[in-house]
């Protein structure tokens, strides 16, 4: 009983990490139907200058705050610079541009942090919490606590405000929506700022338990993809709940059959899925109009 | 051609055969991962040899022969090691070459220089390269079987015997988890526990609820590399698990204790002198070479010196040695020479080679340490 709830817990700390990543890349697809392969970096910018600022004597919550605006403004840079001035390509051009971003981050990020591996504290001290037999981290908690708190300022945020609404009327139809009034380079501006915030945070919540260094970003952001797709590209529900799943398939998988098999038995399932659901768990069917 | 560019080109010729000192010269040739993926492993090496180099043409040479070491940067990359080899035979004419960083680029060379007959030093750990023995090459780094059988040798002399494994799925984790269960039973333990992770795994506590629930469960050993070690000390740690723990060599530096952090009190691992300069015994051969390497790395580049700037000390050092007693830099004279080194103290180990041994190394150059107030400290034996 008590492995179970062991296995839970990891399941959903890690599921949790997955569903933070998951959650900046709905962002962006919702504003501009792009799949940002740059959010990995973001995750990363978040963890290194988060380290940096702790290691030079900076508090930590001023840290957290300053690291997650640094991402902030590499996401605006990286729209600005990189996106703009070819928002006329079509949608694969654009997803490159942003693999080329990815590299270029990566590159950058070896130059002005450094090649080693960091990691600091975590935000509640070190000591494990125990509970019927199980043990999470204080960290854990901010974590999940992190994802949730993401995932319900996102919905609000998408549905219930002007400036949400303006984002999804931007990605459905960006000719439209700017014809009855919407200031489109806002909406994509506000969506590539929002999602390497989201993308920096998850960074700085979970570098005291993955630890960070300028190359992880690839993996981050593939496990964060898979979350999407298995929830439905552009859901946030489903970014949420594909990041859970697959943390709990890989933890149950590693304790009941065999460490061998957890990223295997993750892959599987989300194949299964859309095979049965191609639009994912929560996405919606699209119909393209002819 | 225009007619500036064959002027250019007469003009550097001519640099070049002014350049070209009085003094008769030994060419050393390297081929090293200097950047690219293993530039961590690489870069200390290159280092080490470019300060080493500049050290003994101060001190008037080998033999009275200036060194001239000429260093290329296969970026742990097969196919451009291959290249740069030839390149340093037929080119360069080097009498013999220090390098391969990695395993692979290692064995993309070794026929090449068997071919050539001339002298190779590895810097490159797994057993393949040196095993079976090849005429022209030997290599310096411990195996990671050697590693496992120190682990399990400290696992028995503490009277226990059931090991469980977690191992990280990267080439290092993997050949030594191999290497871990081929020599296990001969070493007199069981390996009861057989788990792995992948190497940015963010959490390996069911892994490690499963070790800890195994039944008659005596120690954990972890073979890995990079940050998957460290999480794994972690959460033994927040598990509260009891049994001895024992990383491996690949993660025999600081930087290890720094991201374990308190978690990584109580754990052993075998390692290198280099780790504990200041508590070898005065009269322990490796005292010497191991305090003067790191005070002369630390002059030179205002850093520690790591265990894999150590492997390219070594094999420098046994090149020089063996040039020095051969009285000649012809390759087969170096090969030969450097095939009868008896009990030369360096910092990874004492070597002895023979017409079989061409690593040179036993188990009791590696020290099995223990973590204690976050400092190494050497284990009793």
């Amino acid at each position: 009983m008590s492995e179970l709830l062991q296995f839970l817990v990891s399941g959903v700390t890690v599921g949790a990490i997955y569903a933070a990543v998951a959650l900046g890349f709905t962002m962006i697809y919702n504003a501009s139907g792009v799949v940002n392969f740059a959010q990995g970096e973001f995750v990363v910018i978040g963890g290194l200058t988060a380290a940096f600022l702790i290691a030079m004597g900076v508090p930590v919550f001023l840290a957290a705050v300053l690291a997650v605006v640094a991402g902030t403004v590499v996401g605006i840079l990286l729209y600005r610079l990189a996106i703009r001035p070819a928002r006329e390509a079509p949608l694969v051009s654009l997803i490159i541009i942003t693999i080329g971003a990815s590299i270029f981050l990566r590159g950058a990020m070896q130059m002005v942090f450094d090649k080693q591996i960091h990691r600091y504290d975590g935000f509640s001290g070190e000591t494990p919490l125990r509970f019927a037999g199980a043990t999470i981290l204080p960290q854990s908690l901010w974590i999940i606590f992190g994802s949730f708190a993401v995932f319900v300022f996102l919905a609000w945020f998408m549905s219930r405000t002007r400036a949400g609404r303006g984002i999804r009327a931007t990605a459905s139809n960006r000719l439209a929506a700017a014809l009855v009034g919407i200031n489109t380079r806002w909406a994509m501006n506000l969506s590539f700022a929002l999602s390497a915030a989201v993308g920096a945070l998850a960074g700085v919540l979970s570098t005291p338990v993955t630890f960070t260094s300028y190359d992880v970003g690839v993996l981050i952001a593939l496990k964060g993809f898979s979350a999407t797709m298995l929830g439905g590209v552009g859901s946030p529900q489903g970014a949420l709940v594909g990041g859970l799943l697959i943390g709990l398939i890989e933890s149950l998988t590693a304790g009941y059959i065999s460490s061998d098999y957890k990223d295997a038995a993750a892959f599987i399932v989300i194949l299964v899925v859309l095979f049965v659901r191609p639009e994912g768990l929560f996405g919606k069917k699209l119909t393209e109009r002819v | 051609m225009t007619k500036t560019k064959l002027i250019a080109a007469g003009v550097s010729a001519l640099a070049l055969s002014v350049a070209s000192p009085a003094l008769a010269q030994i060419k050393i040739g390297a081929s090293l991962a200097v950047t690219g993926p293993a530039a961590f492993l690489g870069d200390p090496e290159a280092k080490t040899l470019e300060m080493l180099v500049e050290e003994i043409n101060a001190q008037g040479g080998i033999n009275g022969e200036e060194v001239e070491l000429v260093l290329y940067d296969d970026g742990a990359d097969p196919n451009k090691a291959r290249t740069f080899a030839t390149r340093l035979i037929e080119e360069d004419e080097v009498v013999a070459v220090i390098g391969g960083t990695s395993t692979g680029a290692t064995m993309a060379m070794v026929p090449l220089f068997e071919d050539y007959e001339i002298p190779f030093i590895s810097l490159a750990g797994a057993v393949v390269i040196i095993e079976p023995t090849k005429e022209y090459v030997f290599k310096t780094p411990h195996t990671d079987r050697m590693a496992c059988r120190k682990i399990f040798e400290d696992i028995t002399a503490r009277g226990l015997s059931k090991v469980g494994l977690i191992s990280g799925t990267g080439g290092f984790g993997k050949s030594m988890r191999e290497q871990c269960m081929s020599v296990a039973e001969e070493s007199g333990v069981e390996i009861v526990a057989d788990e792995t992770y992948g190497p940015n795994d963010a959490d390996m506590t069911p892994q490690l609820t499963n070790i800890a629930g195994t039944d008659g469960i005596e120690a954990i050993v972890n073979p890995g590399f990079g940050q998957g070690p460290a999480v794994v000390t972690r959460n033994y740690d927040q598990l509260g698990i009891e049994v001895p723990f024992y990383q491996s060599h690949g993660v025999a530096s600081d930087s290890f204790i720094e991201l374990a952090g308190d978690a990584a009190e109580g754990v052993r691992l075998p390692a290198t002198p280099l780790l504990i300069p200041d508590q070898l015994a005065e009269d322990d051969p490796q005292r010497e070479p191991v305090q003067s390497y790191i005070a002369a790395y630390e002059e030179q580049y205002g850093e520690s010196p790591s265990t894999f700037g150590g492997y390219a000390y070594d094999a420098f050092h046994l090149l020089v040695d063996a040039i020095e007693r051969a009285g000649s830099s012809d390759p087969q004279a170096i090969r030969d020479a450097l095939e009868e080194t008896e009990g030369h103290a360096g910092v990874t180990g004492v070597y002895t080679f023979g017409p079989d041994d061409h690593l040179g190394l036993d188990l009791s150059s590696f020290r099995m340490l223990e973590i204690q107030d976050g400092g190494w400290v050497p284990v009793e034996q």
